[in-house]
């Protein structure tokens, strides 16, 4: 795998317009088993936007989720097997979409959140759903047969809104971000069978200073980046080797590198993608990439920025997606009610 | 809601006079007119106090020199000064001014709203959440929340 280097261009392939308010967050189906490529994106018009790639190759709107949320739709995420779409309302609600071939239907509806639901996460194997919100809380759900979704544990510690959680791509690890400026790690107890905060990462070691925005995994699932309001990227690192699958050598992460110097404005979204590019979005209204720097001669890793994309968009980026079959397809998502897919070339 | 005012007796000063903006002799249709302090102050300056009759400028909550502008940069930040170091009603003021400049402003505006330093107990908790914007956007769909800053917009529809 060739990792870019040099004179990159970022070229703006399609804007998607339809949403009638700023659009909050996107995901991408992982287009297995015949279900075809999707953009999901969500906004503060209430509804969600299905997006899909027309046989003269633009983008169109195929579907639009609505009538459910009856406030902003704050995020999304497709479970692994790209059949079910679960989003993330402000009405304290989560909605579970199925794909039922050419159209969708809301076929749960999950509540418990006191207040604003904030970020929804399916884990790896889509057995396991995580949702948080402004009552500083993480629930875990367990996905039963029929569509049914039990909550098996609602996590405490953080003492802010909870701004976004993710799992760990291959091992059942809960990673949350906060308003209280912390890192959280949740994994479960094999003795209790309960789930327990294994890590918080405050600014005393060498966490964040302001809001944690959001977080991404880098393929190997070895090293994380975290976004935040304080300006800074930072990313950490696990003493695990990528092949070890014990659950237990990821629960501790160590601080890598920051960095700083290269937003002016808050950072809303960070995402690694599989040849290891992490792109961030932030109220600059920019899109910018970075990568491992690999010339360097101390022993330390280092990030560089390769390419920063000015006015991207006309107001704050507050999403950044790579596709995950097509590495260098990007889709990012604005408070000016648009979304705007771009390809990254040499 | 607030059972008894939270400051009862108010210093109210005078209101500026308003001065007519300098418009250029020769005028260009086409050329773009800079946006500045004292646009910025004429939008702010009537928003009607959330517990009082009187207007923020009345109130000296905001002046014009406490507004920084950079039209070329699309850039504005708001300071303003509570009446009292306890005042409950800081956030709301703050809902006020951005929500004011979010309708008054074109939208490549960037906006900062602060509370002047040293003139607020939580000073930090305020402007943290004042200029969180998804806290502002989950603040504006609560509709008593929207009703109370809707009335203290309405002297500014001039």
């Amino acid at each position: 795998m060739e990792l870019l280097e040099g004179n990159l261009k970022l070229m703006e392939i399609q804007k998607l317009e339809g949403h009638t308010d700023r659009v909050w967050s996107l995901a991408w189906n992982p287009a297995v088993d015949g279900v075809p490529g999707m953009l999901a994106s969500c906004s503060g018009d209430k509804t969600v936007r299905i997006w899909q790639k027309g046989p003269s190759g633009t983008w169109d709107c195929s579907a639009v989720l609505e009538d459910t949320h009856t406030r902003t739709v704050r995020s999304c995420a497709w479970s692994p097997s790209g059949k079910l779409l679960a989003t993330a309302s402000f009405d304290g609600t989560t909605a579970i979409w199925e794909y039922l071939g050419g159209y969708f239907g809301c076929v749960a509806t999950l509540e418990g959140h006191d207040n604003e639901v904030k970020s929804v996460s399916w884990n790896a194997s889509g057995s396991l759903l995580a949702t948080c919100g402004r009552d500083k809380t993480v629930w875990i759900w367990e996905i039963q047969p029929g569509n049914e979704f039990e909550c098996v544990s609602v996590l405490q510690g953080h003492t802010q809104d909870v701004k976004m959680v993710h799992w760990h791509p291959s091992t059942e690890l809960l990673v949350s971000v906060s308003y209280d400026n912390t890192i959280r790690v949740w994994a479960e107890d094999g003795d209790d069978d309960d789930w327990h905060c294994v890590q918080t990462i405050s600014e005393a070691s060498s966490g964040h200073t302001s809001t944690v925005w959001a977080l991404s995994f880098n393929s190997a699932g070895d090293r994380m980046v975290t976004c935040s309001d304080d300006l800074t990227l930072k990313i950490w690192d696990t003493s695990c080797h990528p092949s070890e699958t014990s659950a237990n050598c990821y629960r501790s992460w160590q601080h890598l590198c920051t960095l700083s110097g290269y937003h002016d404005r808050t950072i809303f979204s960070v995402h690694w993608s599989r040849e290891g590019l992490i792109a961030s979005g932030a109220a600059d209204d920019a899109i910018r990439f970075f990568s491992e720097s690999k010339d360097n001669s101390v022993d330390q890793p280092s990030y560089k920025m390769l390419l920063k994309k000015e006015k991207a968009h006309h107001m704050d980026v507050n999403s950044v997606q790579w596709n995950p079959k097509e590495p260098r397809l990007l889709a990012s998502a604005s408070d000016d009610g648009t979304i705007k897919i771009w390809e990254l070339s040499e | 809601m607030v059972v008894g005012l939270i400051n009862a007796n108010p210093v109210v000063y005078e209101k500026k006079e308003r001065r007519p903006r300098n418009v250029p002799t020769s005028i260009d249709e086409y050329a773009e007119e800079p946006i500045d302090q004292q646009e910025i102050f004429d939008h702010v300056r009537d928003i009607k106090d959330p517990e009082h009759p009187y207007s923020l400028e009345e109130l000296k909550v905001v002046t014009e020199d406490s507004i920084e502008v950079n039209d070329k940069q699309s850039y504005v930040r708001v300071t303003f000064t509570p009446t009292i170091e306890h005042c409950s009603m800081a956030t709301v003021i703050g809902l006020c001014l951005r929500v004011k400049l979010m309708r008054s402003l074109p939208s490549r505006y960037k906006v900062d709203i602060r509370v002047a330093p040293g003139t607020h107990a939580t000073e930090a908790a305020v402007n943290k959440q004042l200029n969180d914007k998804e806290r502002v956007a989950a603040a504006l769909e609560n509709p008593n929340l929207v009703e109370m800053v809707d009335s203290c917009l309405e002297p500014t529809f001039g």
